[in-house]
C-alpha cells in the first residue's frame, strides 16, 4: 500500500518519455524500477516487458504487472492510470488544437525534427533490453531469425513470440 | 448538435453522431484482438475499412498526431478518433475500450507470475519471449527508419540520440529535451520556404 504514491510518481514521469512509443522510455524505466526502488530485478523487468509483447492491445499495459507485482491488484490500476491518464489528456488537447496549429510554422519543425530523435530513443531502449534479453548463442538467434522473418514476411508476429515462449520452455530453463 | 460543435467539427465529426456504448464496443474489439503489436493497422482496418467512419486522409493525421506526441499510439488514437467521433465521452470510451483487455491480461500475467511454484517455467519461456521480443522491436523501427529517415541530419539525431543513453548515460529526460531541441531548431521554419532551398541548389550548381 505504501507504495501507490511512488508508483503513481514513477509511471506518470515515464508516460512523459515515450516518445514515439514505450521503447524510448526503457533506459529510464529500468533506472527507476531497477535501480532506484528495487521492484523488479533486471531479469523480470526484462520478463515483464516481454509479456506485454505478448498482450492485445496496448503493449505497455505491462506497466500494470509492474504495479501488480510491487502492490496487488491496486497496484496495477494506479501504475495503469497513472501511465495511460495523463498524456491522454495532453493528446486530447492537442487534438482539438491541432488544426488551429496548421498554421504555425514550427508545427512541421517539431514533426520533422521529433522523428529520428523518437527513433534514436526506440534504438537506445531497445539496445537497452537487448543487453538483458540476449545471454547467449540462442537467445541471439531467436532474435535474428524473428528480424528477417517480420522484415520480410506478412506473418503475425505474436507467432513468433509464441515461437519464441515454446523455444524458451525447452531450451533456456535453469 | 449545439452550433459550437458544429463550427469546431472536423470533417469526421460532421458525419451521423456515433454514440459512446457504439465506440467502445469497437475499440474492445480491437483491444482484445490485436495481437502482435501494430495496433496502428488494426485501427485503419476497423475504423476506415470497416466502419467507414474516418477516411485515409483523416486516419493519417491521426497517425501523425500520435507519433509527434508522447504516450502510445494505441491509446492516442483512440483518443483522437473517439473525440473526433463523439466527443469527450467517445474519447473516454475508446480509451477504455482500448485498455482493458490489457489491463486484465497483464494484470492476470502478475499473478501467474508471482506464484512461485511456476515461476521456474514462465522464466524460461519468457527468456525466449524477450529473445523474440528484441527481433520484433528490431523490425518494427527498422521499417519505420527506412520509411521516415530522410538525408544526413537525420542519421546525426538517431545517433545522437542512441550515444546520449548507450554511451554517455545522460538518461532519458536531457537526451529528448537535448537532441530534440537541436533536431527541431535544425528544421526551423524558412521565412519563405521554397527560396533557400532554390538558393542553395543554385549554390551546388554554382560550385559544378
Amino acid at each position: 500500500m505504501d507504495q501507490l504514491p511512488a508508483l503513481a510518481r514513477v509511471f506518470a514521469y515515464l508516460s512523459l518519455l515515450t516518445i514515439g512509443g514505450g521503447m524510448a522510455a526503457f533506459p529510464e524505466m529500468k533506472v527507476l524500477i531497477v535501480d532506484v526502488h528495487r521492484w523488479l530485478t533486471a531479469e523480470q523487468l526484462t520478463h515483464v516487458y516481454s509479456t506485454g509483447q505478448m498482450s492485445p492491445g496496448p503493449n505497455m499495459m505491462m506497466v500494470a504487472e509492474v504495479g501488480y507485482l510491487v502492490s496487488g491488484v491496486l497496484g496495477a490500476l494506479v501504475a495503469a492510470v497513472a501511465f495511460f491518464v495523463p498524456t491522454g489528456i495532453l493528446t486530447f488537447a492537442v487534438g482539438r488544437i491541432w488544426e488551429r496549429l496548421a498554421n504555425w510554422p514550427w508545427r512541421d519543425s517539431i514533426q520533422k525534427g521529433l522523428g529520428p530523435v523518437a527513433i534514436g530513443l526506440a534504438v537506445a531502449g531497445l539496445i537497452t533490453f537487448g543487453k538483458t534479453a540476449i545471454t547467449g548463442w540462442l537467445t541471439l538467434l531467436v532474435g535474428v531469425i524473428t528480424f528477417v522473418l517480420v522484415v520480410r514476411t506478412k506473418i503475425n508476429p505474436v507467432f513468433f513470440i509464441l515461437g519464441g515462449a515454446v523455444i524458451g520452455l525447452f531450451a533456456l530453463r535453469q | 448538435m449545439s452550433t459550437a460543435q458544429t463550427a469546431a467539427a472536423s470533417p469526421a465529426a460532421s458525419k451521423t453522431a456515433v454514440s459512446p456504448l457504439e465506440i467502445f464496443v469497437t475499440f474492445l474489439i480491437i483491444g482484445a484482438t490485436s495481437f502482435g503489436g501494430g495496433v496502428v493497422a488494426y485501427l485503419r482496418d476497423a475504423l476506415v475499412a470497416k466502419k467507414k467512419w474516418f477516411d485515409d486522409v483523416e486516419f493519417l493525421e491521426m497517425t501523425s498526431i500520435s507519433n509527434t506526441l508522447p504516450g502510445l499510439n494505441a491509446t492516442n488514437m483512440a483518443i483522437l478518433a473517439g473525440d473526433r467521433l463523439a466527443g469527450w465521452l467517445g474519447a473516454t470510451g475508446a480509451m477504455l475500450g482500448m485498455c482493458l483487455p490489457a489491463f486484465i491480461f497483464m494484470t492476470a500475467a502478475g499473478m501467474i507470475y508471482s506464484e512461485s511454484h511456476a515461476r521456474p517455467l514462465a522464466s524460461a519461456a519468457l527468456r525466449g519471449v524477450a529473445a523474440a521480443a528484441v527481433g520484433l522491436i528490431a523490425a518494427t523501427w527498422f521499417k519505420i527508419g527506412k520509411k521516415s529517415l530522410r538525408g544526413f541530419y537525420d542519421a546525426v539525431f538517431v545517433m545522437a540520440a542512441i550515444l546520449g543513453i548507450n554511451y554517455f548515460k545522460w538518461g532519458v529526460p536531457i537526451t529528448l529535451l537535448a537532441v530534440g531541441a537541436v533536431a527541431i531548431f535544425t528544421y526551423r521554419p524558412h521565412k519563405a520556404p521554397e527560396q533557400p532551398a532554390q538558393e542553395q541548389e543554385d549554390w551546388i550548381n554554382s560550385l559544378h
